[in-house]
């Protein structure tokens, strides 16, 4: 970068020099783009404590089974419904399976829906929003007319309606686990991508007209090149922090649908399927909804605290 | 104003439509068949069969039946519940009654919360309490209201005693004691759907509050001489609330969202928990005017929210 280069070189010509009083102002490091976005995310603590924690559940769910080797499914009529104790640090459900092993377990594909869902929604967003901030004519209109008609449908009625509708054949298709786990995400993710396009189209109207993208136009760069090249990349901070936070909203979606009972299977135990069977054990086994909804609060939090310390970091126009 | 209301009108006609092309087409690619459970029953011939598809239409295009179904809807012919032995628009219109008062209020409770601390938020930007708030808000919508509901059940019903968890519409109760009862039930489903809107909204209205304060005309305020109480109260918070009009309209999908599971969970009898039984029930018809029923109160909403907007906006009313 033209500006960092010439920064550092001054400083470097100013050091050994003795010195007209400008030039004693100690010289100052520069930074490159991706570090400047670093110390400001620094900058938010309850961010970088939050990315502590979310890694550390992450590395829980991915090492933890290899470590806690008890399988989820192992059943004991001889512990059901303990409190959390050494042998079960998190209690037993009741058939005595350990809640610890099925939190692991089930952190797994809470986490892997939320990314997935995530993508789809940024990858569907992405490319609506481009198309609809690129074009001049009726399409930009039509596709921002559909984004308002998604907008205005309600989302979780719908998700239920097209998991009822759907989730046998998809389950004959793909086994219980990788049929539900297609339809979850695809049907999440495909009712989440409106506000991503909304946000790609309105940064697109305005990179567009750019004098870089001008630029890149008169040397004869081809629109998609124009797109890919240029215009995206400079989009693309609020699309991050969009996707944080699709990822935390995503967690919670596929939980409510566990919760309700719609979502994956009793053979997975999702946490928010471990709350669903919880539920009605409340009042002599409290901790059996307590560990998986803390589970999933703590998630969703981190995610929610590290999507707004990306703000700060990406997207340093938007002052609040 | 009335064109105005009128132009509003006629662009939610087009949107309704569109929902119910979308809903129309989910049920359209869906596999399965209504007469599956005649096809493998033995006893029913397989001309009885083909003559019911005839009857009921359903080899014809899909056009011609999303034509009929729309028409049907508009008629106010929802068709029959096969598990309540009912007519869909007879169980709905028992149920709508509780899940719009246990919404309305939640909102109400959400605004109530959402405007003072919003609003002492952003007078005092950056402050303590700013970011008290703030965190508080967060950890307030990231809490899913199936979990908060749990732990309010946990608290105030398993271990305080104070509060019942299960809603129950016909209470043997007269006078003020049949108040009491239903103010004592609705209490926790309430609590859970407000506090957790009320947490989101907080961050929209401190920064449209934030957007407003540094215009010039409350520096004019300021300068008349006016009280700083006047100033925010009447001057700011007017122009603040404003968005906030739209954002409490865009919230509406998720909001709804939130009322199924508390109605799921404190055993509510209203739509939500109607859609949930007859989920699990198979009960096609019900599912499809629910959701359906859902979509239109957002469209509703939608439509109040504009309509709202330009009352109290004079600037847009006549554009």
């Amino acid at each position: 970068m033209a500006g960092s280069t010439l920064a550092s070189r001054s400083a470097e010509a100013g050091a050994p020099a003795p010195v007209p009083a400008s030039v004693t102002v100690p010289a100052r490091p520069t930074y490159s783009p991706g570090r400047e976005s670093w110390r400001r995310f620094k900058r938010h603590r309850l961010a970088v404590a939050s990315g502590v924690v979310l890694c550390v559940m992450i590395l829980a769910i991915l090492i933890g089974p290899l470590i806690w080797r008890i399988p989820i499914n192992q059943i004991d009529f001889a512990a059901t419904l303990e409190g959390p104790s050494w042998k079960h640090p998190f209690g037993t459900d009741d058939l005595g399976q350990d809640l610890l092993a099925r939190m692991l377990y089930g952190g797994r594909i809470s986490l892997a829906v939320g990314l997935a869902a995530m993508f789809v929604a940024i990858f569907v967003g992405t490319i609506v929003g481009a198309v609809a901030g690129m074009s001049r004519g009726w399409v930009g209109s039509a596709l921002m007319w559909l984004t308002d008609l998604f907008l205005s449908l309600p989302a979780l009625p719908l998700l239920l309606l097209i998991i009822y509708l759907f989730r046998d054949t998809l389950k004959a298709a793909f086994g219980p686990e990788g049929g539900t786990f297609i339809l979850i995400v695809i049907v999440i993710g495909g009712l989440r991508w409106m506000p991503v396009a909304r946000l790609v189209r309105a940064q697109f109207l305005s990179l567009r007209e750019k004098e870089f993208v001008e630029a890149a136009r008169a040397l004869g760069a081809s629109k998609f090149r124009q797109v890919l090249r240029h215009i995206l990349p400079n989009a693309l901070g609020p699309v991050i922090v969009a996707a944080t936070i699709d990822v935390a909203a995503a967690i919670i979606a596929e939980s409510t649908l566990s919760f309700l009972g719609l979502g994956f299977p009793p053979d997975i135990p999702t946490w928010g399927r471990l709350l669903f069977d919880a539920k009605d054990n409340l009042d002599f086994a409290p901790h059996w909804a307590l560990f998986p909804g803390a589970a999933i609060f703590l998630a969703v939090l981190t995610i929610n605290f590290i999507g707004d310390g990306l703000r700060d970091a990406l997207d340093p126009r938007r002052v609040l | 104003m009335g064109y105005y209301i009128l132009r509003r009108l006629l662009i939610a006609i087009p949107s309704l439509l569109g929902i119910s092309i979308v809903l129309f087409t989910v049920l359209a690619l869906a596999p399965g068949d209504p007469f599956e459970e005649l096809a493998t029953n033995p006893a029913v011939p397989p001309e009885v069969r083909v003559a019911l598809r005839a009857k009921f239409g359903l080899d014809d295009p899909v056009a011609v039946r999303y034509v009929r179904w729309i028409t049907a809807m508009a008629q106010g012919d929802w068709g029959y519940s096969f598990v309540s032995r009912i007519n869909v628009d007879d169980l709905i219109l028992q149920r709508l009654g509780v899940t719009l008062f246990v919404i309305g209020t939640s909102q109400i409770l959400a605004l109530l919360i959402a405007i003072p601390v919003g609003v002492i938020a952003a007078t005092r930007p950056y402050s303590l309490f700013d970011q008290i708030a703030n965190t508080l808000a967060f950890v307030g919508f990231s809490l899913p209201t199936f979990f908060t509901g749990l732990l309010f059940i946990l608290t105030f019903s398993i271990w305080l005693d104070w509060l019942p968890f299960v809603y129950q519409a016909d209470i043997r109760a007269t006078g003020w004691r049949w108040y009491w009862e239903h103010v004592r039930q609705a209490i926790m489903p309430i609590a859970v759907l407000g506090l957790f809107q009320g947490a989101s909204l907080v961050r929209y209205v401190r920064s449209a509050v934030l957007d407003v304060i540094r215009l010039d005309y409350v520096t004019t305020a300021r300068a008349k001489g006016l009280g700083e109480r006047v100033v925010v109260v009447k001057h700011v918070v007017r122009n603040a609330l404003i968005p906030v009009v739209t954002l409490v309209a865009l919230q509406m999908p998720a909001i709804f969202g939130g009322a199924i599971v508390t109605e799921q969970i404190f055993r509510i009898p209203g739509i939500g928990s109607l859609l949930i039984t007859s989920i699990l029930a198979n009960d096609t018809p019900v599912i499809m005017a629910v959701t359906f029923v859902f979509a239109c109160l957002v469209v509703l909403f939608n439509l109040i929210a504009d309509i709202l907007y330009g009352w109290l906006d004079p600037r847009i009313t006549f554009r």
